[in-house]
């Protein structure tokens, strides 16, 4: 028995596993799998079978909204974003004008295309960044070069949801790094400073971090003094995303080995130079995973400032679908709006699973 | 300067003071001397109800609230385009028009006690008359809002509608179930699927779920009972009576201008006029502008950039499958009065 060599862990070459035995091994193997496949599948089935006639066969794609009324109850409306695609992804910015926001929407996209790639990892990736934001305040604002001056109520849309969450993210993120190191602090100025804004932010959902900055906020100011709206909204949301990045930081930083930071002081780095060359490398690596949900979930709470009535892309298309000619075609709306955004968070998901992969290469040479 | 500001905050957001210019030899009103430094009328609109305050497939601002916003604008610069609009939610409507981040609050508003004087408002013109009311299926053979004893209503929760309704079985001593539900449509779907035998909300709101929502309007019977008051009109902050006054007065001058037949499209034709009402109104005498701050042809601007009172109403509201109802002018039997503009 002993000279006998284990084989329960060797697999057939892949070309033998045939579709059945895949079948087998994955949704029958055991009564209890089965049964659960047979009903997952009858759900799934279900499901297509209400779906697909209503939001494929009879589903009206293009025309009027006459077209859809005649349509209800046994066709989706598609045609309801063909009408509306521009005041979806723009809102109310000048019709005319329509092309800043999107050239704007086009710089944002290029900016996190750009930024993914490794090889940009340079000081170049700063002024990219710095070119690519004064492109987009240019184009936002307008008053100069001959662009007509837009003021902030009137940006909306696809555009606007992109400002809050890279703004947010980009500027959440410094802010959270200090606020970690400042809770691991030994300084107890610093020290209560941090844990108290991380603990009264982190204890208050968003809503009311918003609802905070516009209907409490300016009561504190002298009266005539106000800031503008959408800044109240985005300082809220990179400060709810702060005290939340914060504690995962503060997690790599606890899980590094304490041997890494006296190594560090025994090398006689500053502090600051202790926690850029050596301690926060290593402590974000591993917090890449929870720090990306929290990107993602900051991604998906911008459509909360529907509550202080900035027209974000989800509100943008439920005002279009408040038009008494669209009224009525929610699960359309619902669907397609939902379907960008999976498209957002599946990328920044599955971007993020091949940085850490990267990243944590030397675990397995 | 907004070209310097654009460029300091190119960040993409920017920080604006508004900060009350001093009372100077104009006007006597701060927010009307505000809104002269600034260029411009901040208003606070709705942006959700069709017909009232609400964004176009273009994204420009229509609606009957709108338009009284357009109506400032050509009164206090000539220019009716001379305004911007904050979209604002039930919730934040009274700080942002108390901490000076909006100067007029039209957004479907109701007028209480309450509001215009603990929170510091100053209302003064009603510019839409609604009320709560009741629809149900024309199969139920119900006639009157006394009938639905014992019925099931759909209703929106945190709003007075909810409140109302209470009240008013309760004052008819009434059995009723609830069926609270937080989104209009839901409640649409549910009233039109039979969940609920009626749905309560605002008239007009009512007039408009019957032409847009139900497959065959005339299956459906808005009863004639109107159980609450709600008078819609524009707000402003209290303290500066004179805005107050020019706020008023615009939504007069549109009565009246509707009164006398003066129109956007003849108001021109008006101009020598030898009727005094329509001299008083048009400024061609009694320097009327002149004793508001304002010029002297505010009237005539409002009506040719805007219209009357009844051309607004038939632009923004009529589409919607509103009658005029008791918004008609108190001359055709309805509630729209204006004191005289002399």
């Amino acid at each position: 028995m002993a000279g006998i060599p284990a084989t329960a862990d060797l697999r057939p070459p892949v070309s033998q596993i045939k579709a059945l035995d895949w079948l087998r091994a994955n949704l029958f193997s055991s009564w209890a799998n089965t049964a659960l496949t047979l009903v997952v599948g009858y759900v799934i089935v279900r499901t297509l079978m209400g779906f697909i006639p209503w939001g494929v066969f009879n589903a009206v794609w293009t025309g009027s909204a006459d077209e859809c009324k005649a349509a209800k109850g046994v066709g989706a409306c598609w045609a309801f974003f063909p009408a509306n695609w521009r005041f979806i992804l723009f809102a109310t910015f000048p019709y005319e004008e329509h092309w800043r926001p999107a050239l704007a929407s086009v710089t944002f996209v290029f900016l996190y295309v750009f930024s993914a790639i490794r090889a940009n990892w340079n000081a170049r990736l700063v002024y990219v960044w710095a070119g690519g934001l004064a492109l987009i305040g240019v184009l936002m604002f307008g008053g100069v070069f001959g662009l007509s001056f837009v003021a902030t109520e009137r940006w909306g849309g696809l555009v606007l949801t992109l400002i809050l969450a890279t703004f947010g993210i980009a500027l959440a993120f410094p802010l959270a790094i200090l606020l970690a190191l400042g809770r691991r602090s030994h300084m107890p100025a610093v020290k209560t400073l941090c844990v108290a804004f991380i603990e009264l932010i982190r204890g208050v959902p968003l809503i009311s971090v918003l609802f905070m900055a516009s209907v409490m906020f300016p009561l504190f100011l002298p009266e005539g003094v106000t800031f503008d709206k959408l800044l109240r909204a985005q300082v809220g949301i990179i400060f709810f995303a702060s005290a939340y990045l914060a504690e995962v930081v503060r997690g790599g930083l606890q899980a590094l080995p304490k041997g890494q930071y006296e190594a560090a002081d025994a090398l006689g780095l500053s502090y600051w130079q202790a926690m850029r060359m050596i301690v926060l490398p290593q402590a974000l690596r591993m917090v890449i995973p929870p720090m990306v949900n929290t990107f993602i979930g900051l991604f998906k709470d911008t459509s909360l400032v529907l509550i202080i009535g900035l027209l974000d892309v989800l509100n943008a298309a439920k005002t279009a679908a408040a038009q008494p000619e669209w009224r009525g075609y929610g699960p359309e709306v619902y669907f397609g709006i939902s379907l960008m955004y999976f498209v957002f968070c599946f990328a920044m998901s599955k971007y993020s699973q091949q940085v850490e992969v990267e990243f944590n290469r030397h675990k397995h040479r | 300067m907004k070209l310097l500001a654009s460029v300091v905050t190119a960040a993409a957001i920017a920080v604006t003071a508004a900060v009350p210019a001093q009372a100077q030899q104009g006007s006597g009103s701060p927010t009307v001397d505000a809104i002269r430094a600034r260029g411009h009328v901040q208003c606070g609109a709705n942006g959700q109800v069709a017909g009232f305050g609400m964004p176009n497939a273009r994204g420009e601002w229509t609606g009957l609230d709108v338009d009284f916003c357009r109506a400032l604008a050509a009164a206090v610069f000539g220019d009716a385009t001379k305004v911007r609009f904050t979209t604002l939610t039930a919730q934040q409507r009274f700080t942002a028009l108390q901490s000076g981040e909006v100067d007029v609050l039209a957004r479907n508003t109701t007028w209480t006690l309450s509001r215009d004087t603990s929170l510091g408002l100053e209302f003064g013109a009603i510019n839409f008359y609604d009320g709560q009311g009741f629809i149900v299926k024309r199969s139920a053979n119900i006639k009157s809002a006394k009938e639905l004893n014992g019925a099931t209503i759909c209703v929106q929760p945190g709003t007075t509608t909810e409140l109302n309704l209470a009240d008013y079985f309760r004052a008819n001593r009434i059995r009723f179930t609830p069926v609270v539900i937080e989104r209009l449509e839901e409640n649409i779907a549910a009233y039109l699927a039979g969940r609920c035998d009626a749905y309560t909300t605002d008239v007009s709101g009512l007039a408009s779920i019957r032409a847009a929502n139900t497959p065959n309007p005339a299956d459906h019977v808005i009863l004639p009972e109107v159980i609450s008051k709600e008078p819609l009109g524009p707000a402003v902050r209290h303290g500066d009576q004179r805005w107050a006054d020019i706020v008023k007065w615009t939504h007069f001058a549109m009565l009246e201008a509707e009164e006398l037949g003066v129109t956007s499209a003849n108001v021109d034709t008006h101009a020598n006029s030898t009727n005094p009402n329509i001299q008083r109104l048009l400024g061609t005498t009694g320097g009327l502008g002149a004793m508001m701050g304002i010029d002297n042809r505010w009237a005539y601007n409002i009506i040719k950039q805007v219209g009357n009172y009844g051309e607004i109403f038939e632009k923004n509201v009529t589409p919607l499958g509103i009658e005029r109802g008791v918004n008609r002018l108190w001359t055709q039997g309805g509630l729209m009065y204006n004191p005289p503009i002399r």
